[in-house]
């Protein structure tokens, strides 16, 4: 999933200030599951700014709403009937569903209430961690199902830097080292002998050194 | 041959090589890096530039890789791949060979959260081993790495580290020996404090043929205090520093540590002389260039031979 993290209140006050009426518009995708603009959290987020308004003896009117999908223009399509009237859209999406929005309603100003972080899975609960870069071109068939380019610090792709101690990395203690993970999965799998191939440099156009990617499914594509 | 470089040719001998290096200044002050040249010459084959060591902001090293070429010295330029991708590499190789540097190091590079810029990108576009393998095919096929034709292309003497004491222990060796796959002609190690464990590293790689394929200095850091040992032992990643060697440091008096640094290091060397495979020395002295003629002769290993 993409995972995101909410803005600090600070951050977030700073864009809407100025408004009276806003509209909050969450995600029920990733979002939701990494707890940070789901539902429950625009039903926060919502709170916590009219109570930050009134503060300072002010009233903002908050509209909250929350799409299946809001990086999908089908979903975002259900916003025409509510933003009429308001001075801004504030969204709790990742970074794709706060562009869809501002593609589809040009004259309104749309402001991101989280950090969009990074594609991973959840640890256990509460933690959540990296585990795509969304490279363009899976080696994990060739590592043991552990990727070294969104795990090693220094996306190394021929094995552990001299750096790597007691299967951690250098940069801390609580960053596991990609590859000494990948050296034990290679074991349990017998593919120890695949290691001393030399993983030739790689073509990096098919990830974001390309210059902004899209995919054209020619058989979909109307 | 396959380069001019005088560390290859020296290796050729089959006698012991020694290197050291030299830490460029944090400012635009060349006479600081023609300063630790100069102490070395005559006692080293070949003097190590650092490439922004720790990811600290320093002079580059071709720049200063070529001062010390000015001075009829032989400096070995290191280049790491956090800092540049590989079209700044190949271009950087071919203006330092352009300069009379024929004798490289490829690193992967100290990540930048431990320097002085931790804010910066990394680029490691390519790794170390795939560095190795960019340059040899400048090197050997006059090519770049694209496919285009190279004029005159750079003949370097191709170097890479290697950590005998980082984990996995049993990956040491594999590890060396993709380099070796990919056509590294020289190894510089790690500092070694662990003898034996390096021993140990040794047996492997002679198990392997790899000492055949490849010329291994081993790393030689004199420590100027027990704070230093320490500090070595817990702070410095990868690094293996035996308690006994922290104890003995320890044991003299603070302005005498300094002195029992060096006999460590002369010791450690009179010892790893006598390992099957090895083909010499890599005296890192961190900001003690002074000393590196002192561990030398008094480590026998003087005089250098003239090649």
């Amino acid at each position: 999933m993409i995972t995101a993290e909410r803005k600090p209140m600070e951050e977030i006050m700073g864009y809407v200030e100025p408004c009276q009426r806003i509209l909050l518009v969450g995600c029920n995708e990733c979002v939701t599951v990494c707890a940070a603009g789901g539902r429950k959290e625009v039903g926060l987020l919502s709170s916590a700014l009219q109570m930050a308004f009134m503060k300072s003896g002010k009233v903002l009117q908050v509209k909250e709403l929350t799409l299946e999908r809001q990086c999908d223009p089908e979903y975002v399509e259900e916003l025409v009937r509510e933003i009429d009237g308001v001075d801004a859209v504030l969204s709790m999406a990742c970074g794709c569903g706060v562009q869809e929005i501002a593609r589809r309603f040009r004259d309104k100003p749309v402001f991101p209430a989280v950090n969009t972080s990074f594609m991973g899975a959840s640890e256990r609960q509460g933690v959540w961690a990296e585990r795509c870069q969304g490279c363009g071109n899976c080696v994990l068939g060739l590592t043991g199902g552990i990727c070294p380019i969104a795990r090693c610090s220094k996306r190394l792709l021929n094995g552990p830097c001299g750096g790597s101690t007691g299967g951690k990395c250098e940069i801390s203690p609580d960053v596991d080292c990609a590859w000494h993970l990948i050296w034990e999965r290679m074991k349990a799998l017998g593919m120890e002998k695949s290691y001393e191939q030399v993983m030739p440099a790689r073509d990096w156009r098919t990830s974001r050194d390309g210059g902004p990617r899209k995919i054209v499914r020619e058989d979909l594509a109307l | 041959m396959k380069t001019d470089s005088r560390l290859e040719k020296v290796l050729k001998t089959g006698g012991l090589a020694v290197t050291s290096e030299c830490g460029p200044p944090r400012g635009a002050v060349p006479e600081k890096i023609r300063e630790k040249a100069a102490m070395l010459k005559g006692y080293v084959d070949a003097i190590n530039v650092t490439d922004n060591q720790t990811a600290v902001v320093r002079m580059s090293s071709m720049a200063a890789c070529i001062f010390i070429r000015q001075m009829g010295l032989s400096p070995i330029l290191q280049m790491v791949a956090r800092d540049r991708n590989r079209i700044a590499m190949q271009s950087d190789i071919l203006g330092a060979y352009s300069h009379g540097v024929d004798t490289m190091l490829c690193l992967s590079g100290d990540h930048p959260k431990f320097g002085d810029h931790p804010m910066a990108a990394n680029v490691y576009d390519i790794d170390s081993v795939q560095m190795v393998q960019m340059v040899k095919q400048m090197r050997d096929e006059g090519t770049f790495q694209g496919g285009g034709d190279i004029e005159n292309p750079p003949k370097m003497y191709i170097g890479a580290a290697a950590n005998p004491f980082a984990d996995p222990f049993e990956l040491r060796v594999p590890r060396l020996a993709k380099k070796v796959t990919a056509g590294v002609d020289f190894i510089q190690t790690q500092c070694v404090y662990n003898l034996d464990k390096f021993e140990r590293w040794m047996a492997q790689i002679r198990e392997r043929g790899l000492h055949e394929k490849v010329h291994i200095l081993a790393g030689i850091t004199p420590m100027k205090s027990a704070g230093m040992a320490r500090y070595m032992k817990n702070r410095v990643p990868g690094m293996d520093v035996p308690d006994e060697l922290v104890n003995r440091m320890g044991g003299v008096p603070k302005e005498k540590q300094g002195a029992e640094g060096l006999t460590i290091a002369v010791e450690s060397i009179e010892r790893l002389k006598e390992v099957k495979g090895l083909s010499g020395f890599h005296i890192m002295a961190i900001e003690w260039e002074e000393k590196v003629p002192e561990i030398v002769e008094r480590a026998g290993l003087l005089p250098r031979p003239e090649v």
